[in-house]
């Protein structure tokens, strides 16, 4: 096939009517605290792994709440779960137990679970 | 209007609800007793240099409220706390430090708000460290004319954390105090406008500018006065080997963690229910909502009213508000107080 110099690029809009968002489904029946969050950032200003890494629990609960999965799963891992993020939420988010139950949602999911 | 000098309100409180309220009753005819813990009217009023939006000198108001009990049918007794409120049939038995006061037709609570105490938000450094201070401490360094550190010297940078003690479950507060985030923004500009040298930056979680010109004060510090406002809540603040203190925040919009150094740091601390009006409220067992507030009897057209019929609130023992709110407040609880009391005597007549 003749090469025009076109590549397909993945657009980045967040798609909300065809992403999943099983996980997020998940986490909020099973932690309802996560429905709390205001996006203040206390949790990743707080954050030990922030300081190396990408990892923002601020981010990581928008784009689980967007369906935005891919970047979840990038993410997720790179909790220590130290937990002071939870120690420091002035809403009082389990967050430490978000990521418990997104890792955990992820699981479910690759396996049809969810 | 006839004059009832023998109807006789005591009113709990010479703040600025409990002097305009006071004035406003006693230009109707009553016989007011206000009580005032402290040795001056003027409440919190006092403690502030300039007021938002419009950055009036505060003893402007505080002269206006002065000007409002300055009438014979009130009697304030300053260093004066009340003791007990006993309901007995349609009168109230008010006791102070001061002996009994004559039976009143009604009570006003005016008692107002405290502080936030910050060292209840100990990451903060409240208290460990010199230069982490409130922004009531800062309204007397405007007062005093001087901004500078604990070590003498002009700040290079400030930090300005909004919520101190608002919108914060780990301090049980879950009300946002409403006039933080406007002080944050004057007194941001009063800094500025001393120290042209010193930078400012407000540490926030969300901007609520919700009275008449405080959008537009917001605007001024930026464009005006080049103030600099982070989104994030500032997670600690600690001391540095140099003495300078150091916050840790994320900043929310760029998506990182932000560290930063600054010479002071200015806590917005929150307004809470006083403790005094609560410990007076017990003995009435009037209700208090999740928020620590009085509880008013209807929150759209009642909310002069509290759950025992003769006890009227005006201010901020019902919420955090701004003084044109309280002063709205405060007089529309003189109608109602007004009403409560002309009803009792037709029914006595009847």
């Amino acid at each position: 096939m003749k090469n025009f110099g076109f590549s397909s690029i993945k657009p980045r809009v967040i798609d909300y009517d065809r992403n999943n968002r099983a996980v997020m489904e998940y986490i909020m029946e099973h932690e309802p605290s996560f429905a709390l969050c205001i996006g203040c950032g206390g949790c990743a200003a707080t954050c030990s792994a922030a300081q190396f890494t990408e990892m923002s629990l601020r981010k990581l609960n928008i784009l689980i709440k967007r369906g935005e999965n891919d970047e979840v799963r990038r993410l997720m891992n790179k909790c220590m779960l130290c937990g002071k993020c939870t120690l420091v939420c002035p809403r009082g988010v389990n967050t430490r137990n978000v990521i418990f139950l997104t890792q955990q949602a992820f699981n479910k999911l690759d396996n049809y679970a969810i | 209007m006839p004059e009832q000098p023998d109807r006789h309100i005591v009113i709990v409180g010479a703040g600025t609800a409990g002097c305009t309220a006071a004035g406003q009753l006693a230009r109707e005819g009553y016989r007011i007793s206000l009580i005032e813990k402290e040795s001056e009217p003027g409440g919190k009023v006092i403690k502030w240099y300039q007021l938002f939006p419009d950055r009036r000198k505060s003893k402007e108001v505080l002269k206006y409220l002065q000007g409002e009990i300055d009438n014979p049918l009130i009697n304030i007794s300053l260093n004066t706390a009340v003791e007990s409120i006993k309901k007995e049939h349609d009168k109230f038995i008010v006791t102070t430090t001061h002996g009994v006061l004559s039976p009143a037709d009604a009570v006003l609570m005016a008692t107002g708000f405290d502080l936030f105490n910050p060292e209840r938000k100990e990451e903060y450094g409240y208290g460990i460290y010199n230069d982490v201070i409130t922004s009531v401490e800062l309204e007397e360094k405007f007062h005093s004319g001087s901004v500078i550190t604990s070590k003498g010297v002009v700040p290079e940078r400030v930090g300005i954390v909004h919520c101190v003690g608002s919108r914060d479950e780990k301090v049980g507060n879950f009300h946002c105090s409403k006039v933080c985030c406007v002080t944050a923004v004057k007194q941001a500009i009063e800094i500025r406008e001393m120290l042209p040298g010193t930078e400012v930056f407000c540490f926030y979680m969300d901007m609520r500018m919700f009275g008449p010109y405080y959008e537009e004060l917001y605007r001024e510090a930026q464009e005006k006065w080049g103030v600099n406002f982070i989104r994030g809540k500032v997670s600690e603040a600690s001391e540095n080997i140099e003495g300078r203190l150091l916050v840790k925040v994320e900043d929310t919009l760029a998506g990182k963690p932000l560290k930063m150094q600054v010479d002071l740091l200015v806590l917005m601390i929150g307004i809470e229910n006083s403790l005094s009006g609560r410990k007076i409220a017990e003995d009435l067992d009037l209700k208090i909502g999740i928020n620590g507030f009085f509880s008013v009897r209807d929150n759209h057209y009642g909310n002069n009213r509290s759950s025992l019929e003769g006890i009227f609130y005006a201010g901020t023992c019902t919420a955090a508000m701004n003084i044109t709110d309280t002063i709205s407040h405060a007089r529309a609880s003189v109608v109602e107080i007004d009403g409560y009391v002309k009803s009792k005597v037709n029914k006595v007549k009847v």
